[in-house]
């Protein structure tokens, strides 16, 4: 009988609020044990993400990262799928937006890149699933594994590429040329400038609101759609969707695409919005943090959102901790980042059981109190 | 309530036993006295609290309230460990036997004494041979658990609790793998235990099991414990309805079949699965329309997989299968969307594996198979109203309880969510309807419903196919009844000439003298 004896808010919002602060109370004895104050610390970083207008572009720049990466996750989940790819789907994701950059940036003007660009970071990102995808579904290789390999030829790919074919003639640095200034994403203050609002430069740019935009698209898919229905069905009870007359190998080679294809989106943020220009390595890690984020935001868009902007927080602010702190470098922040998925991923069900017995206890005493009101 | 006083000789007694799980108050002040050496059934529907209660004596649940008396002393039972010290064995529905161990290895698992297993198996081996002969268990020692039948593996489970010290042994719902014979050697076995002074409580929803082989007999409805009767006092009539809490009809009334256009045919269906285990050989089989036939077999003798096969869900190795104009072999093969389209709606075997999906809300469950329907999809995006008001809708014709089309499946009774998944399949109007275990875990008012919406089906002119491990049900239903043993169909008789005594021979593959004369088909090794 696993009936949950603990209303849905506390599910959905309190239990994670506490799982978080368990991460926090910990990374304060570390804090400690480094001779930092963990409250100037905190102050620190919540200043730094939050405390001005670059701060905030920067939280939210990393956010889009993350949004992207975490709703990939998310939609292949939902089918069942572990899709470990996301850093190579976005790193050829990034290639396909780059290519298209370097190709027309002199001929076409934004508005007409745009579309192409988008296309382009998805269906490269949609291609490097693909091979996953097919090898699942019609050779059974698992997907944890040929994704995570996909991850090192892509990485591979890029190196041959960067050092061999796309690098500037004549010198040595592993990246292309920077684009025309007309070819890049506007910036959030170039977007709040037509709008008659000031806003401080920062990297934060048009792709956040395409990552919102995904947000919705990816809830109305699993939600509102018969094709949703077949994703969910097939990842809650296989057997059931294939009695369900759903094709899984068919569905699966589909949600690979779709998941590759938000992958491959976040160079868009990273190619076209930040760097403008191909760059080695710029994935950085972001693709296995959705991972992350997609468990903490339990799988829901939404959920995901929030849980982006947790670690836009913790990105932005760490590297304002990191500088304001000697002591703390970029490492001690990776350790706070793995405290947190530590407790609200892999723990996430440890407090279940005490607030549950907590709330069984508030429960009655409020009881016994009215029955003894009552009687009184 | 009237009950055996015997006061000195009561092996087990619960007083006021409580238990509640959040909301739902699995057990409600249960009192029992079980004297010693007599075997006690404990009868109720699903979800009445029968097993919450076994468990609570076997040590998995602590109660919230109450004692339990163990041969006059009030015991704390907080594991199985403590129960096993206290001489409780229990045997569960399904067994927990390891395959690949012997039946020796099997008895020992868990009681070993000393790291070198020799002294034990050789200790062990002398005491089985005692408790064989004592009790009449009979079971090859050396032999390994994967190649003894399930009427014998049950004894293994037997022997486990005997071998521990068990005095007083729970059987849940022993009897629903066995074939009626082997039931009636496991009735025969109680009666040596008993004789033995061993106490036995057999837990069952079966009316009959309770009548041929207890003494005495409780009741349990919806957590509570509504009756004891000595089993010679009672009958079937009384006991259903103290179950229910109404009066139930237990026979299905039903008219002759009239068939004559044939629906859907097999003819010489192969089936071998991944393992290389053939599992359907050279079945043919013709459904009519306005008919119900019946397929009667021990579980796992080839029924479910000839389901999948006539649903779409299995590629037929050979054979062909042919639905109306359409014919379905190893080179055409079809996906259980195109079956759906020609009119077969199949109601599949384990409703929580396949005709639902637990963590979606029961309108999305309501849906599965025809999600693409045009009925609840716009161009792109579902219609939610609709799903919404034809769940609703359905409910209210099955009279699905809780009517919310938003809680989750897995929140329904089994009964409820079995009416969802045929209302679901019965809705779409098919012209053939495949029905595995329509009331496996169901309780005794919605079997009444379903029996007789499926003989109003059949009354239309569909063409139904039933599987069943259910005798009673394949005999009350069905109007031919063809019997399965190892992917093969032994034979068919006639509901008319159908019984119990019958089946269960064929069901072991043995052809009875009755049939002998008129046999239809006959599989190739007959013992």
């Amino acid at each position: 009988m696993n009936d949950s004896k603990i209303p849905a808010w506390v599910s959905i919002i309190v239990l994670p609020l506490i799982n978080i602060l368990f991460a926090f109370a910990f990374s304060a004895i570390i804090f400690l044990a480094v001779d930092v104050n963990p409250i100037e610390a905190a102050q620190t970083m919540i200043n730094g993400a939050f405390g001005y207008q670059e701060g905030i572009g920067y939280t939210f720049y990393y956010a889009t990262n993350f949004i992207f990466t975490g709703l990939a996750v998310a939609v292949a989940f939902s089918a069942g799928l572990f899709n470990i790819g996301g850093e190579g789907q976005a790193y050829i994701g990034g290639l396909g937006v780059g290519l298209v950059c370097l190709g027309l940036d002199h001929t076409l003007p934004f508005w007409a890149l745009l579309p192409i660009t988008m296309f382009a970071s998805m269906a490269f990102g949609a291609l490097w699933a693909l091979i996953p995808a097919y090898l699942q579904a019609y050779r059974g290789s698992h997907i944890v594994i040929t994704t995570i390999m996909f991850n090192f030829i892509a990485s591979s790919l890029m190196v041959y590429l960067m050092v061999n074919v796309l690098n500037q003639k004549g010198q040595m640095a592993p990246v292309s040329r920077v684009f025309e200034d007309s070819a890049g994403l506007p910036g959030f203050h170039t977007i709040a400038g037509w709008f008659g609002y000031c806003f401080a430069e920062s990297p934060m740019n048009l792709s956040f609101l395409i990552a919102l935009l995904c947000c919705v698209l990816v809830w109305l898919l699993l939600w509102r759609t018969r094709w949703g229905y077949a994703i969910r069905a097939m990842g809650s009870s296989p057997s059931a969707a294939e009695y369900g007359g759903i094709n899984r190998k068919r569905l699966i080679i589909i949600v690979m695409l779709i998941s590759g294809a938000l992958s491959g989106l976040l160079s868009l943020n990273e190619v076209q919005g930040y760097a403008q220009q191909l760059k080695l390595g710029f994935v950085a890690g972001y693709g296995f943090t959705g991972i992350a984020v997609c468990l903490i935001g339990r799988n829901h868009p939404f959920g995901i959102v929030l849980a982006s902007i947790l670690f836009g927080i913790l990105y932005q602010g760490g590297a304002e901790l990191s500088f304001d702190f000697p002591n703390i470098d970029r490492e001690m922040i990776q350790v706070v980042q793995a405290l947190v998925v530590l407790f609200s991923g892999a723990l996430s069900l440890m407090l279940v059981k005490p607030t549950e017995r907590l709330f069984v206890y508030l429960d009655e005493k409020k009881k016994s109190n009215n029955t003894s009101a009552a009687e009184a | 309530m009237s009950q055996p006083h015997n006061q000195e000789n009561i092996a087990l007694e619960l007083c006021g036993i409580d238990k509640k799980f959040g909301a739902v108050h699995a057990n409600c002040n249960i009192d029992l006295k079980v004297p010693a050496g007599t075997i006690h059934g404990i009868i109720g529907e699903n979800g009445a609290g029968k097993s919450t209660l076994m468990n609570i004596i076997y040590g998995f649940y602590v109660a919230d309230a109450g004692d339990i008396k163990i041969s006059g002393t009030v015991r704390k039972l907080t594991s199985s460990k403590e129960a096993i010290s206290y001489g409780i064995g229990m045997v569960h529905q399904h067994f927990m036997l390891v395959d690949n161990f012997s039946v020796l290895e099997n008895v020992i698992l868990g009681a070993e004494e000393g790291g070198l297993l020799e002294p034990s198996l050789r200790k062990a081996r002398k005491e089985l041979e005692r408790l064989a002969k004592e009790y009449q268990l009979n079971v090859p020692l050396d032999a390994l658990i994967e190649d003894l039948p399930v009427g014998l593996q049950q004894r293994v489970e037997i022997l486990k609790a005997l071998y521990r010290g068990a005095k007083i042994l729970i059987l849940d719902e022993p009897t629903g793998v066995l074939t009626p014979q082997e039931t009636d050697h496991l009735f025969k076995i109680f009666d040596a235990l008993r004789n033995q002074g061993v106490t036995i409580l057999l837990i069952t929803h079966k009316l009959r099991e309770i009548l041929a082989a207890t003494d005495n007999v409780s009741v349990m409805r919806q957590g509570e414990m509504v009756a004891h009767r000595k089993t010679a006092d009672t009958d079937k009539e009384e006991l259903a309805e103290l179950m229910v809490g109404r009066k139930v009809r237990l026979k299905v009334e039903k008219t002759e079949a009239d068939s004559q256009q044939e629906l859907l045919s097999t003819s010489n269906l192969t089936y071998t699965d991944e393992l290389g285990v053939d599992r359907l050989k050279n079945v043919s089989i013709s459904i009519k329309a306005g008919e119900v036939v019946g397929i009667a077999g021990v579980s796992g003798n080839g029924q479910s997989e000839l389901m999948s096969a006539l649903a779409g869900l299995i590629k037929p190795n050979s054979g062909q299968i042919n639905i109306g104009d359409t014919c379905i072999d190893a080179r055409h093969p079809s996906s259980a969307a195109q079956v759906r389209d020609l009119g077969v709606g199949h109601i599949p075997e384990d409703r929580l594996v396949m005709g639902l999906i637990k963590s979606f809300s029961a309108e999305e469950s309501a849906i599965l198979g025809y999600q693409n329907s045009a009925t609840y999809n716009g161009v792109l995006l579902n219609k939610p109203k609709v799903i919404n008001q034809e769940c609703a809708r359905l409910m209210e014709e099955w009279d699905v309880r809780p009517r919310d089309p938003k809680l989750r499946s897995s929140l329904f009774s089994g009964g409820n969510q079995q009416k969802l998944i045929i209302a679901r399949e019965v809705d779409k109007d098919p012209n053939i309807l495949l029905i595995g275990q329509p009331t496996r875990g169901v309780d005794i008012g919605a079997i009444e419903l379903i029996h007789k919406r499926i003989i109003e089906l059949r009354d239309q002119g569909k063409g139904i196919l039933l599987v069943s491990v259910e005798l009673d049900e394949i005999m009350a239903l069905s109007d031919r009844i063809i019997v399965m043993f190892d992917g093969n169909i032994v034979g068919e008789v006639s509901a008319q000439q159908a019984n119990e005594k019958i089946l269960g021979m064929m069901m072991a593959n043995i052809m009875p003298d009755e049939l002998q004369s008129n046999t239809v088909t006959t599989s190739g090794e007959q013992l």
